[in-house]
């Protein structure tokens, strides 16, 4: 080295507060998650702890054990987020694989399909469900047109219908990073393995399929968690018979004024969550999650 | 046809008949996902007071309460305000935090990119009732310099995200080059880096303007008072009645969308697109 030691010392201070310098550039951002989300989610953390009475106290915890209505609320939101995620990958996979295998200028155009609910509003996409689904609504006209069902069938404020309208909000969710995880699998793989005799279910089972655990993955454990705090749509769709945690939290609020109770439902929601995540990411690594798309 | 039906269609030999199921579905799924929303906009051009399709009279009713309407307008307006400066605020913070995330080297970066994630992770009603409390003490409730920060905050990971991965592909010996030429970081970064991650940054503040446009939970417990949002409007007017002025409002919403779609691809047309 032609630098001196002293020179060097100093160009490793440089480097030093080089990295500081650019690291502080995400500064704002941090100051930002940190006021608006962080510390008023702490401060829930402890105003969950307090009693009716002002007091600490486990009430609102206990209160969540005692009670069968929370336990049922708890399960319902399971339920639900695992139904939407197993329609989510029925449904996704097989149109994922589709895109993966067509040419590049027509896989795009069907990502649009895929983009255009996406980045449509969520309210909006709501709204059309409510409204295709309702009693006197398109799908039971058609049904009814059609001979399929006699009488209006109910799809609406029902589990049915939270469940229609989720998987369609969800679904982009998994398709994008599957779809990714799909164009990276190098096709070769198959080629050598129907040379060597393996029939085509056989090549996409043992070659394909394995290949894309990564993507679909990342892309369910996305599609649940988000399920499991999900408000507006289960909020209009459900229309109050499926009863969701996150509902219960705001009805906590605006109907009683316990925040008390809110909080705690909250803590168990977000600590149920970050479980998921950190089971989740032994096998997957997380960035993987929201890398996969667009 | 029969020919095509009898071809191989991968390379695992399957032919094209084989699969049919697969193409079937496949288009299936794709109109499903596209076409539910669309039906808003037909009805949305309905004289009656119902809900009906094919409407049987066409009349421009429900847009005309709309535009006549003085709390549907004042809240077009909150949410649009508040929409344009989420996309300024969340932009350059996000592009910034993801920039500074990928050039420097420290350990801490894990770190800071989780928690600049988290607020997609977290529960969104749980950030709604954390802010709800926090803007209570800080005095912001109701107001719109609360309303935009919340919103900055949920478009912060998708800015990061969406930059972030902008960045790995991108070559930054480019940047280096720049820099040992004489130019200052900024200067380097400005004119050498942004231009060639345009269609990311343009995405991204796309993505914070529909984020805060279309945000529901949070401008329900922070923007109410005398400026309550269009989608907490909306959500309220859902929950009660099939009101048609939804219709009509979600057809223009859909025609927004449409129009930042348009946008996204015009100005951020580029081959390195994320």
């Amino acid at each position: 080295m032609a630098v001196t030691d002293i020179n060097a010392g100093g160009l490793r201070q440089d480097e030093r507060m080089e990295r500081w310098r650019l690291f502080g550039l995400s500064s704002p951002a941090l100051v930002l998650v940190m006021v608006i989300l962080v510390i008023p989610v702490g401060w829930l953390f402890y105003v969950s702890f307090i009693g009716a009475d002002g007091t600490f106290s486990m009430e609102n915890y206990e209160r969540m054990v005692k009670r069968k209505s929370y336990a049922r609320i708890f399960q319902t939101t399971f339920e639900v987020s695992l139904l939407t995620t197993g329609l989510c990958i029925l449904i996704g996979y097989p149109l994922a694989y589709f895109m993966s295998q067509l040419p590049m200028k027509w896989a795009n155009l069907c990502l649009i399909a895929v983009l255009l609910p996406f980045w449509t509003s969520l309210l909006v996409r709501t709204y059309a469900w409510l409204v295709l689904l309702q009693r006197q609504g398109l799908i039971n006209e058609w049904g009814m047109g059609l001979g399929l069902w006699e009488e209006p069938i109910k799809m609406v404020h029902n589990l049915n219908g939270t469940l229609i309208g989720m998987v369609h909000i969800m679904l982009p969710f998994l398709i994008l990073p599957v779809y990714g995880a799909m164009r990276a699998i190098d096709r070769d793989y198959l080629k050598a393995a129907s040379n060597l005799g393996a029939s085509p279910a056989r090549a996409f089972w043992t070659v394909f399929f394995p290949l894309s655990t990564p993507g679909l993955f990342a892309g369910s454990l996305m599609v649940f968690i988000l399920c499991l705090g999900f408000f507006v749509t289960p909020a209009v769709l459900g229309g109050g018979t499926v009863i969701l945690v996150s509902m219960k939290i705001v009805s906590n609020i605006e109907l009683f004024v316990n925040w008390g109770a809110a909080s705690a439902l909250g803590v168990v929601l977000l600590v149920l969550t970050m479980a998921v995540l950190w089971v989740a990411s032994r096998f997957v690594r997380l960035e993987q999650m929201t890398g996969g798309g667009h | 046809m029969f020919k095509w039906l009898k071809s191989p269609a991968s390379e695992t030999q399957i032919t094209h008949g084989q699969r049919m199921w697969l193409y079937v579905t496949s288009v299936i799924t794709m109109m499903l996902l596209v076409l539910p929303t669309f039906i808003v906009i037909p009805m949305s051009f309905s004289d009656s007071q119902y809900l009906e399709f094919p409407p049987e009279t066409w009349s421009l009713r429900w847009y005309r309460h709309y535009f006549g309407s003085p709390e549907w307008m004042q809240a077009t307006y909150t949410s649009i305000k508040a929409a344009i400066l989420t996309m300024l605020v969340a932009t350059p913070i996000g592009v910034l935090a993801a920039y500074g995330l990928h050039a420097t080297k420290l350990p801490y970066i894990r770190v800071a990119f989780v928690l600049l994630i988290t607020p997609m992770m977290v529960p969104v009603v749980l950030i709604a009732i954390g802010a709800f409390y926090a803007y209570v003490r800080l005095q912001l409730l109701y107001t719109m310099t609360g309303l935009v920060l919340a919103h900055s905050l949920l478009a912060i990971p998708l800015v990061v995200i969406v930059t972030g991965s902008a960045l790995k592909s991108y070559d930054m010996n480019q940047e280096n080059a720049a820099r040992s030429l004489g130019a200052p970081r900024w200067k380097a970064f400005l004119t050498i880096t942004l231009p060639q991650i345009r269609f990311a940054v343009v995405t991204s503040a796309l993505l914070s303007f529909l984020t805060s446009f279309d945000e529901v939970v949070i401008a329900m417990f922070i923007s109410g008072g005398d400026n309550p949002t269009l989608t907490r409007n909306m959500f309220n007017a859902l929950r009660d009645q099939i009101d048609p002025t939804i219709a009509s409002i979600s057809t223009l919403m859909i025609g927004l969308t449409t129009l930042m779609m348009a946008l996204a691809v015009i100005f951020g047309r580029n081959k390195n697109s994320a």
